[in-house]
C-alpha cells in the first residue's frame, strides 16, 4: 500500500528473534541445567528424622530396670495462634504473664510457621489437665517425647547415663550423631550405645515455603521407619542390687557379686550412688555438678575403677599358686613365731603367734609368716635367679586376672597393678633382688592392685575350681537373647582343681569354723559358704575392709566380693555385708536378727573429710616390709570343720 | 440479517482461537497456582481460579459485543475514551487503593478497578486516531510532538502510582509510530542506548570509553567511506561519551532502590537468592525443574507449595514452565508469537490507516507484556510487575486485554467498509 509495507517484516522479525531468545533460555534452564532441579527439591523436602525409642534394660528375671518415659513438651506454632484466654492459660501451665510474653516472644523470632517448644517437660498432672481445653488454644499443641526412667533408684554407675553429643562425639562417630541427639556417656549406655540407640529413620517430609509441612514425598515411598533400641537382659538381680545399696548407704566401697558358672554379675554396687532419674529431665545439669563436686565421688565406678591392694584375700591366689608350683602341698606346714624372718633384719609381723600352722589353717586365721615362706619359695626357690623366680609367679598371678583389664562390658574398667620383674630391677637398679624386697606382695600388700571385679572373679575362679567366665553386666541382647561370644568362653586360671580343695577348705574353715577370721559372722544359714577376710593397709587413714567369698562350697551359685573403705577389719564390715548378699541371693530373703541387719544398715562409715582416692601406693619399696594387722580373734587349736 | 452474517464470517478465527486457548491455558494454571485442596474443584467460587472462570466467560461476552458494535464507533469515540481513562488515572490518585506499594485500584463493591490497563486500549485509539487524522508526516515536530504527548500524559500519572511496569508498556508503541514513518534510526539508537546502559554499569566508565573510541578510530581508518561522515560520528560518539556519564548518576539518583536492586540481580552484581533475588531466583527454580515435559498437571511442588510469590499473576509463566516443561513453555510462546504475527498481518491488511495503526498499537503492547513478563521469570529482564496476557490471574487485565484485541476483531471484520 505504500512503501512502509517493508517495516513489517522488521516488525515481524524482532517478534520472532525475541521469541527465539526466549526459547532457546527455557531450552537451558529446563534442559541443560539440571540444577535447579535439584534446587526444587531442596526447597521442598525436609529430611526430618525420626528418632527411635532407646532400647529398655531388664535384669536377670525380666524385671525392667530402665525404660522410656513419656513426657509432653507443649509446642507452639505462633502464626497459627489465634486470640485465646491468657489469663486461663498461664494458669493451667503455671506461669505468670511475663513468663508467658517472653516465650511466646522467643518463639515467635524463632519463626512464625515452625513449631518451637513453648514449655519443656510438662508433668503429667499439668499435660491431663491441658490436654482437655487443648482445643481452647489454637497454635498450640503438646508433643511426646521419651526420656529415660528408673523405676527403681538402684544401679546408677552400671546404667551410666546420656546426654546431649559434642563436638568430638560428631567426629568420632564419622557424621553419625547431630548436634542435638544423646549419646551413652558412661556405664552401659556408653557401652551398648550402638545396640540401645536403635536405628534411626528418615521421613521426607514436603514443606511449602512458609516450612509448613504437607505431607510425605512421593507418599513416603522413600521414608524409612525408626527401628527401637535392642533391649537389654541385665544378669543383674534387682532385689540383691537393692539389698547390696541399702546395705553401702553411708559406706564407701563396692559390691561385687558373681553368678561363678556364667561370670554373670549378679550385684554391682558402688558406693556412693545416686539416684539415676537425677541424670535426667530438666535439672540434670546442676545435680550433674553436684555429683561432681561431692567428696566422696559417686561418679566414680568403684568396682572397675578403683583399684585396692588386696590384702589377705591375696593369700588364696598365693597359696593356688605355690601349690601348682610344686612349692608346697596340702600337708606343708610352717612355724609361725608372731612373725616372718627374712634376710639380715627383714620382719614381717604376724597378728598371732600361729606356731606350727598347715595350708589350710593358714586361710582359716590368715597367717602372714605361711605365706612369706611360700612366697620365698617361689621367688627365691624357683631352682632359678629370684628375678626369673618372680617372672614366673608374677605369670601364674596374671592368669587369674590381675594386672589386666577383664574385659567386663562397661567403659573405662581399670587392669589394677602387678608390677613386673623388670619394674623391680629398675627400681632397686639391679637384678640381684630377692623375695624379700617385696615380700609383702605374698600377703596381698605393696604395689599390687586389683578392682573389686577382679576380687570378685577371684573369688568366682575358686569357687569353679580353676576357670572363670570373663564377668559381665548383660546376659542377653534383643528379643533372642544373645550373649556375646566372648562371655561364654571358658578362661582358666592355670591351677588345677585339685589344688583347691585345702583352699576351700581353709575358706570354709574361716567362716564355719570356730577361730575362722570371719565366724561366725559371715556364716549363711543353711548353707556352707566359703570365704577369706582381708584388711587393707590404708596410709591415708583407716584401713579397708575387704571380704570375699562363695556359697555353697558344692556347686556354688554365687561368688561376692565386698570393699568398704576405710572400716577397719575384713570381718568387721565387709564379711556381714558378703554374708547377707549370699543369703538374700541363696533363699530370696534375710533371716537374720535385727540387730545383725540394723547394725549393718546404720552405720555410717563416710569418712570425716575427704578422703584421697585412694588406689595402691605406688612404688614405696623401701618402707617395706609392711604389717598387716590382723582381727584380734582368739586362736583355737582345734580344727573342726563345721558340717553344713 | 446479512449484516449480521457477514459480521461472523469475516471476524478473523484464528486469533479468536489463539486468544480462548491463552485465556483457557491460564485458567487451568491459575487452578495449578493457588490450588486449595479444601477447594479442589477448578469451577469452585470461593478460590481465584473459579473467579478466574467468570473473567473469562465475561471478558467473551464482553468480545462479543465490541464485534456487535459499529466500527465507526471506536473511531470517533476515542478522544472520549482517552479522556476518560484520564479521569480515572487521576480518580485512583485520590479514591485508589494502595496496594503493595502502588495506588492502582479502585474499588468498585467486592471489585477492584485498574485504570491503567484500560489507559493501553484508550492510547491506542487516540493515537491511531490522530496519526490518521492529520496530513503531517512523521519526520515532521509537531507530528512527533503530538504523538509523544498523547503517550506522555497517561505514562506520567501511571508513574505517579507509581507503576512503572505500565508505564514502560507505553514505549512499546514506538514499533506503531515505526511502521508509520518514524525514522529507523530510533530503533537502532534505542537499542544502543539500553546495550551502552548495560555496559555502563557492568563495565568500568573509563574502560568502556576507551573501547568506544578506540573502535571509532579503528572503524574511520579503516574505512573511507566512513570519513564522509566524520560529523555525525564524533557527534554519536561524544554523546555516548555523555550518557556513559550520565548513567551511574541516573541509575543512583533516579531509580529507586528496589528497582536498581532488581536490575543488579539480573546483572549478576547482586547476590541474595533470599532477599531481592528470592523472586526471580525461586521463578528459575520452578521453571528450571520443569525439564523437558514438566512434572504434570498439579504436580508442581514449587508452585503447589507457594515458593514463587504472585505466583497466579505476574509469575504464572513459572507454572506453565514447571508442570508442563519446555514442551508447555514451547507451546505458549508459540501461540503468543503467532497472534502478534498474525495481528502484524491483519494490520497490514487493512484499508483505513486508523486500523492499521490500532493493529499495530495492539501487537506492540501484546509483545512488551509477552516479552517483559516471560523474560523476568527465566531471568532475561528485571523484575516488571505487569501481567502475562490472557493468563494472569485478574479481571481488569483481561477485560482490557480482551478489548483491546476485539476492538482490532472489530475493525478487522469491517475491513471492506469504510470508515
Amino acid at each position: 500500500m505504500n512503501s512502509l509495507f517493508q517495516r513489517k517484516y522488521v516488525v515481524q522479525g524482532i517478534f520472532i528473534v525475541i521469541a527465539l531468545i526466549l526459547l532457546s533460555r527455557l531450552f537451558y534452564i529446563q534442559v541443560i541445567d539440571k540444577s535447579y532441579f535439584l534446587s526444587a527439591n531442596n526447597n521442598v523436602i525436609r529430611k526430618v528424622t525420626i528418632y527411635p525409642a532407646r532400647g529398655v534394660i531388664y535384669d536377670r528375671k525380666g524385671r525392667i530396670l530402665v525404660q522410656n518415659e513419656p513426657v509432653y513438651d507443649l509446642m507452639v506454632v505462633p502464626r497459627e495462634v489465634k486470640p485465646f484466654d491468657t489469663l486461663e492459660f498461664i494458669k493451667l501451665i503455671n506461669l505468670d504473664k511475663k513468663g508467658f510474653y517472653q516465650r511466646f516472644n522467643k518463639a515467635r523470632s524463632y519463626s512464625p510457621y515452625r513449631a518451637s517448644v513453648f514449655e519443656k517437660q510438662l508433668s503429667a498432672h499439668t499435660f491431663a489437665s491441658f490436654q482437655e481445653k487443648l482445643t481452647k488454644f489454637p497454635g498450640f499443641y503438646v508433643q511426646k517425647r521419651s526420656v529415660r526412667r528408673y523405676p527403681d533408684t538402684i544401679a546408677s554407675q552400671f546404667f551410666g547415663y546420656i546426654n546431649e553429643v559434642v563436638e568430638s562425639d560428631i567426629k568420632r562417630s564419622g557424621g553419625y550423631y547431630k548436634a542435638g541427639d544423646y549419646i551413652g556417656r558412661t556405664g552401659v549406655e556408653k557401652s551398648y550405645e550402638e545396640l540401645l540407640r536403635g536405628q534411626r529413620g528418615v521421613e521426607n517430609q514436603m514443606v511449602d515455603a512458609f516450612n509448613r509441612p504437607k505431607g510425605h514425598f512421593a507418599d513416603g515411598a522413600y521414608d524409612t521407619l525408626a527401628v527401637t533400641g535392642k533391649k537389654l537382659i541385665s544378669s543383674l538381680d534387682r532385689d540383691l542390687q537393692r539389698l547390696g545399696e541399702k546395705l553401702m548407704h553411708n559406706k564407701i566401697g563396692s559390691i561385687v557379686a558373681i553368678e561363678p558358672s556364667t561370670g554373670e554379675i549378679l550385684a554391682f554396687v558402688s558406693s556412693p550412688g545416686y539416684d539415676p532419674n537425677l541424670m535426667v529431665g530438666r535439672d540434670k545439669g546442676n545435680n550433674y555438678m553436684k555429683l561432681l563436686r561431692n567428696p566422696h565421688k559417686p561418679l566414680f565406678i568403684r568396682p572397675t575403677m578403683a583399684e585396692y591392694p588386696p590384702g589377705s584375700i591375696f593369700k588364696v591366689v598365693n597359696a593356688l599358686v605355690a601349690q601348682q608350683m610344686g612349692k608346697i602341698n596340702a600337708e606343708t606346714r610352717f612355724y609361725c613365731p608372731g612373725a616372718y624372718y627374712y634376710g639380715r633384719r627383714g620382719k614381717m609381723g604376724c597378728t598371732h603367734m600361729h606356731g606350727s600352722t598347715s595350708l589350710i589353717e593358714s586361710i582359716q586365721y590368715s597367717c602372714n609368716t605361711y605365706y612369706g615362706y611360700i612366697y620365698n619359695r617361689m621367688v627365691d626357690h624357683s631352682g632359678m635367679r629370684s628375678v626369673n623366680g618372680y617372672r614366673k609367679w608374677h605369670d601364674a598371678v596374671t592368669r587369674f586376672g590381675i594386672g589386666s583389664k577383664l574385659g567386663v562390658d562397661l567403659p573405662n574398667e581399670r587392669k589394677g597393678i602387678l608390677p613386673t620383674a623388670e619394674f623391680y630391677t629398675k627400681h632397686f637398679k639391679s637384678d640381684k633382688w630377692t623375695s624379700g624386697y617385696n615380700i609383702s606382695l605374698s600377703i596381698g600388700q605393696g604395689e599390687i592392685g586389683m578392682t573389686p571385679l577382679q576380687m570378685a572373679n577371684v573369688v568366682a575362679t575358686v569357687a569353679n575350681r580353676g576357670f572363670y567366665y570373663t564377668p559381665h553386666l548383660i546376659r542377653g541382647i534383643g528379643e533372642d537373647h544373645v550373649v556375646k561370644p566372648e562371655y561364654t568362653k571358658k578362661n582358666s586360671a592355670g591351677v588345677d582343681a585339685r589344688y583347691y580343695d585345702p583352699v576351700i577348705e581353709g575358706m570354709s574353715r574361716a567362716v564355719n569354723a570356730p577361730g575362722g577370721t570371719a565366724y561366725p559372722i559371715a556364716q549363711v544359714p543353711g548353707f556352707e559358704a566359703c570365704g577369706k577376710t582381708g584388711t587393707v593397709q590404708n596410709p591415708h587413714g583407716e584401713n579397708h575392709s575387704v571380704f570375699f567369698a562363695f556359697a555353697p562350697r558344692n556347686n556354688p551359685k554365687i561368688a561376692v566380693a565386698v570393699m568398704v573403705e576405710n572400716a577397719g577389719y575384713g570381718a568387721t564390715w565387709s564379711a556381714p555385708i558378703a554374708s547377707l548378699i549370699m543369703e538374700q541371693y541363696l533363699t530370696d530373703t534375710i533371716k537374720r536378727p535385727k540387730y545383725y541387719t540394723e547394725r549393718l544398715y546404720n552405720a555410717n562409715l563416710l569418712p570425716g573429710a575427704k578422703p584421697k582416692p585412694r588406689p595402691v601406693q605406688r612404688p614405696k619399696v623401701d618402707s617395706l616390709p609392711k604389717v598387716e594387722l590382723k582381727p584380734v580373734e582368739q586362736i583355737t587349736p582345734t580344727l573342726t570343720t563345721t558340717n553344713d | 440479517m446479512i449484516n449480521q452474517r457477514s459480521l461472523f464470517f469475516n471476524v478473523d478465527w484464528i486469533l479468536i482461537l489463539i486468544y480462548l486457548c491463552l485465556c483457557v491455558i491460564g485458567w487451568f494454571n491459575i487452578h495449578a497456582a493457588v490450588y486449595d485442596p479444601l477447594y479442589p474443584g477448578i469451577m469452585d467460587m470461593n478460590t481465584n481460579y473459579g473467579k478466574q472462570l467468570i473473567f473469562i466467560i465475561s471478558a467473551v461476552i464482553l468480545g462479543a459485543i465490541i464485534l456487535l458494535l459499529d466500527s465507526k464507533f471506536f473511531s470517533t469515540f476515542s478522544p472520549v475514551f482517552y479522556g476518560i481513562t484520564l479521569l480515572l488515572l487521576i480518580a485512583v490518585l485520590i479514591v485508589g487503593r494502595n496496594v503493595g506499594g502502588n495506588q492502582a485500584w479502585i474499588p468498585i463493591g467486592s471489585f477492584r478497578l485498574q485504570p491503567s490497563e484500560f489507559a493501553k486500549f484508550s492510547t491506542c485509539l487516540l493515537l491511531a486516531h490522530y496519526i490518521s487524522s492529520t496530513n503531517l508526516k512523521m519526520h515532521e515536530f509537531k507530528m512527533i510532538g503530538t504523538c509523544v504527548l498523547i503517550l506522555l500524559i497517561p505514562t506520567s500519572l501511571i508513574m505517579l502510582q507509581p507503576d512503572t511496569g505500565s508505564a514502560l508498556t507505553f514505549t512499546a508503541l514506538i514499533f506503531a509510530l515505526y511502521r508509520e514513518g518514524l525514522s529507523g534510526y530510533v530503533l537502532v539508537i534505542g537499542t544502543i542506548l539500553i546495550a551502552l546502559f548495560i555496559l555502563a554499569l557492568v563495565i568500568n566508565k573509563f574502560i568502556l570509553i576507551g573501547i568506544i573510541i578506540c573502535v571509532t578510530i579503528l572503524v574511520v581508518m579503516l574505512s573511507r567511506e566512513s570519513r564522509k561522515y566524520i560529523q555525525p560520528i564524533a557527534v554519536s560518539v561524544v554523546v555516548s561519551i555523555a550518557f556513559i556519564f550520565c548513567v551511574n548518576f541516573a541509575y543512583q539518583n533516579i531509580l529507586q532502590s528496589h528497582q536498581r536492586n532488581r536490575i543488579d540481580v539480573i546483572l549478576g552484581k547482586l547476590d541474595d537468592p533470599r532477599g531481592q533475588g528470592y523472586n526471580l531466583n525461586q521463578s528459575k527454580i520452578a521453571i528450571g525443574s520443569g525439564g523437558l515435559w514438566g512434572k504434570g498437571y498439579l504436580q508442581g511442588t514449587q508452585t503447589k507449595y507457594d515458593f514463587v510469590p504472585e505466583q497466579s499473576t505476574d509469575f504464572i509463566f513459572c507454572t506453565v514452565g514447571e508442570e508442563w516443561g519446555f514442551a508447555g513453555s514451547l507451546v505458549v510462546i508459540a501461540l503468543y508469537l503467532t497472534m502478534l504475527l498474525r495481528i502484524v498481518n491483519i494490520a497490514e491488511r487493512q484499508r483505513s490507516s486508523f486500523s492499521r495503526i490500532y493493529g499495530y498499537g495492539v501487537a506492540s503492547i501484546l509483545f512488551f507484556h509477552f516479552f517483559i513478563n516471560i523474560g523476568m521469570t527465566i531471568g532475561l529482564v528485571p523484575v516488571i510487575g505487569i501481567p502475562l496476557p490472557f493468563l494472569s490471574y485478574g479481571g481488569s487485565s483481561l477485560w482490557s486485554f480482551t478489548i483491546l484485541l476485539f476492538i482490532l476483531l472489530k475493525l478487522d471484520s469491517n475491513r471492506m467498509g469504510v470508515i
